[in-house]
């Protein structure tokens, strides 16, 4: 069989995450991912984890993804000029999703950016692990008169429906956190960054802390009877059924944030104003429609369409490729997403793929899969 | 059946008379994780040692199966198109793949037996 020797062969320079041993324990099967040894599953494998984070909570390590603070009078205004979203806006303790872009308007990698609580202005930002270094090297150049900080902190999110039942449990007051809020904790003296967020379309949270603290906290969930550990592939499952794109396959440098179906996150006067790498394209996307769209795909076999594959419309006419592709544990189907040529890119239209000797039809599909359901206040409590 | 030959690429054979029920090792399938989907060669098909005959998909990534015998394919396993997760459960036994009249069944004596799978395994 092919395929066993890439797991079975880590190079010898990969990073350690902190909580390496608890993985181990836990019986992980480590994979390399950008550079760490990852837990790519744990005993219970790929679909009970994704299938009991859908319907209890899991917990993950996701200490290899970048963390670092801006810091400085109006830090946030700054970081506009590499961003499309609204971030001078941005109140503290709430967190946007945003992209850092190039001068055509592709996509660099996309973050998540904090405003933290104080006077003075400091934004806190998460940013994809195989991206990183380039990106700390972006901001600290074109940003030079600002403080600029990457931390060494270990990261662990806790996802699903009872994450925040378990978390407050811990941390009374996270439960009430709004979706995209954040607030410090105290954990055992320690400060430990609670924000309501995640890459999975359930309710959850992301947990910053010192590496030395990180394994009490991953002992102290992982004990309760609803939280089980899961690792990076129920991760890429989870996401691919929230319709949510991954850095270096749905988006890389040649996609810009509108085809990507990221107009949501560019912010209104921004779209008016401008003064972001790329603005030109991303106007003509936003006013014309872009040539492209990223779009759910449902292939019509049993058999997982992956990434790479290309998409042909009826007349043989190569319209789109594939960007990721899998089985989705929650809908027991392969499912996929990609760039299809806007004419094409409508819900219900049928396309093929060829997948080895075979051509298997593929069905445009509206993005999530599994519908997201992130934490929304009751109408009780919003009313108090 | 403690008859199992084994290649280095992870399948087995066990050889009845001149049929050959083919598999993958449970050290394949941990290693695979879930599998999700398999296709299968037409019964009837010629096969040649070192080529592929199957492919297992599992959640992560499709991998192809090598036939470690020459021969015909006469059997697939009937149960796998709707429950792939057999292979992960019982590989030696009811996740079987194929069965393969041999052409040659000198070919399955160089292959591993179960010490030497074993063994070979450890290096790994």
């Amino acid at each position: 069989m092919t395929e066993l020797d890439v797991a079975t062969a880590a190079p010898p320079a990969l990073s350690k995450l902190p909580l390496d041993a608890v993985h181990r324990r836990l019986g992980a099967r480590m994979a390399p991912f950008a550079g760490y040894d990852m837990p790519l599953q744990y005993e219970q494998g790929i679909v009970a984890e994704t299938l009991h984070t859908r319907r209890r909570a899991s917990l993950f390590d996701v200490s290899h993804m970048g963390q670092a603070i801006l810091a400085g009078a109006r830090a946030a205004r700054a970081l506009e000029s590499l961003t499309p979203a609204d971030l001078a806006s941005l109140s503290p303790e709430r967190t946007r999703y945003t992209q850092l872009l190039n001068e055509s308007g592709g996509i660099l990698d996309d973050l998540l950016v904090t405003r933290l609580p104080g006077v003075e202005e400091r934004l806190l930002l998460v940013v994809n692990a195989s991206r990183k270094q380039e990106d700390f090297a972006l901001i600290a150049t074109a940003l030079p008169q600002f403080d600029f900080n990457p931390l060494d902190r270990a990261l662990l999110a806790l996802q699903g429906p009872r994450a925040s039942a378990v978390l407050g449990a811990l941390l009374p007051g996270a439960e009430d956190l709004p979706f995209r809020g954040w607030r410090a904790f105290d954990f055992g003296g320690a400060p430990l960054f609670v924000s309501r967020s995640g890459y999975t379309g359930e309710d959850g949270f992301e947990l910053s802390l010192r590496a030395e603290h990180a394994e009490d906290l991953a002992r102290l969930l992982l004990a309760h009877e609803d939280v089980a550990p899961a690792g990076l592939g129920a991760r890429d499952a989870l996401r691919l059924e929230a319709g949510l794109p991954l850095y270096g396959h749905d988006l890389d440098e040649t996609t810009d944030p509108v085809e990507a179906r990221l107009s949501w996150s560019i912010g209104k006067r921004r779209r008016a104003e401008g003064g972001f790498p790329g603005f030109e394209r991303i106007r003509n996307a936003l006013e014309q429609g872009p040539s492209r769209m990223r779009v759910g795909l449902l292939p019509q076999t049993k058999a997982p369409l992956r990434e790479g594959a290309q998409l042909y419309a009826s007349d043989d006419q190569a319209v789109g490729h594939v960007t990721s592709g899998g089985f989705s544990p929650t809908l027991q189907r392969p499912i996929a997403m990609g760039y299809v040529a806007s004419a094409y890119a409508k819900v219900g239209a049928t396309l093929s793929a060829p997948l080895r000797d075979k051509r298997v039809d593929v069905t445009v599909a509206t993005l999530p899969f599994v519908p997201h359901r992130y934490f929304k206040p009751s109408a009780e409590k919003e009313a108090r | 059946m403690n008859d199992l030959r084994y290649s280095k690429d992870h399948e087995y054979v066990a050889l009845e008379g001149d049929v050959a029920t083919l598999g993958i090792s449970d050290y394949a399938q941990s290693q695979l994780g879930d599998i999700v989907f398999i296709e299968l060669p037409e019964v009837g098909k010629k096969v040649a040692k070192g080529k592929e005959i199957a492919v297992i998909e599992s959640v992560k990534a499709a991998s192809e199966v090598y036939s470690p015998v020459s021969g015909e394919v006469v059997e697939v396993n009937p149960e796998l198109g709707e429950t792939p997760a057999l292979v992960n459960d019982d590989p030696l036994g009811r996740g079987w793949l194929i069965k393969v009249r041999v052409s040659d069944p000198g070919e399955c004596a160089s292959l591993m037996d179960d010490a030497a799978y074993s063994s070979f395994l450890k290096t790994l």
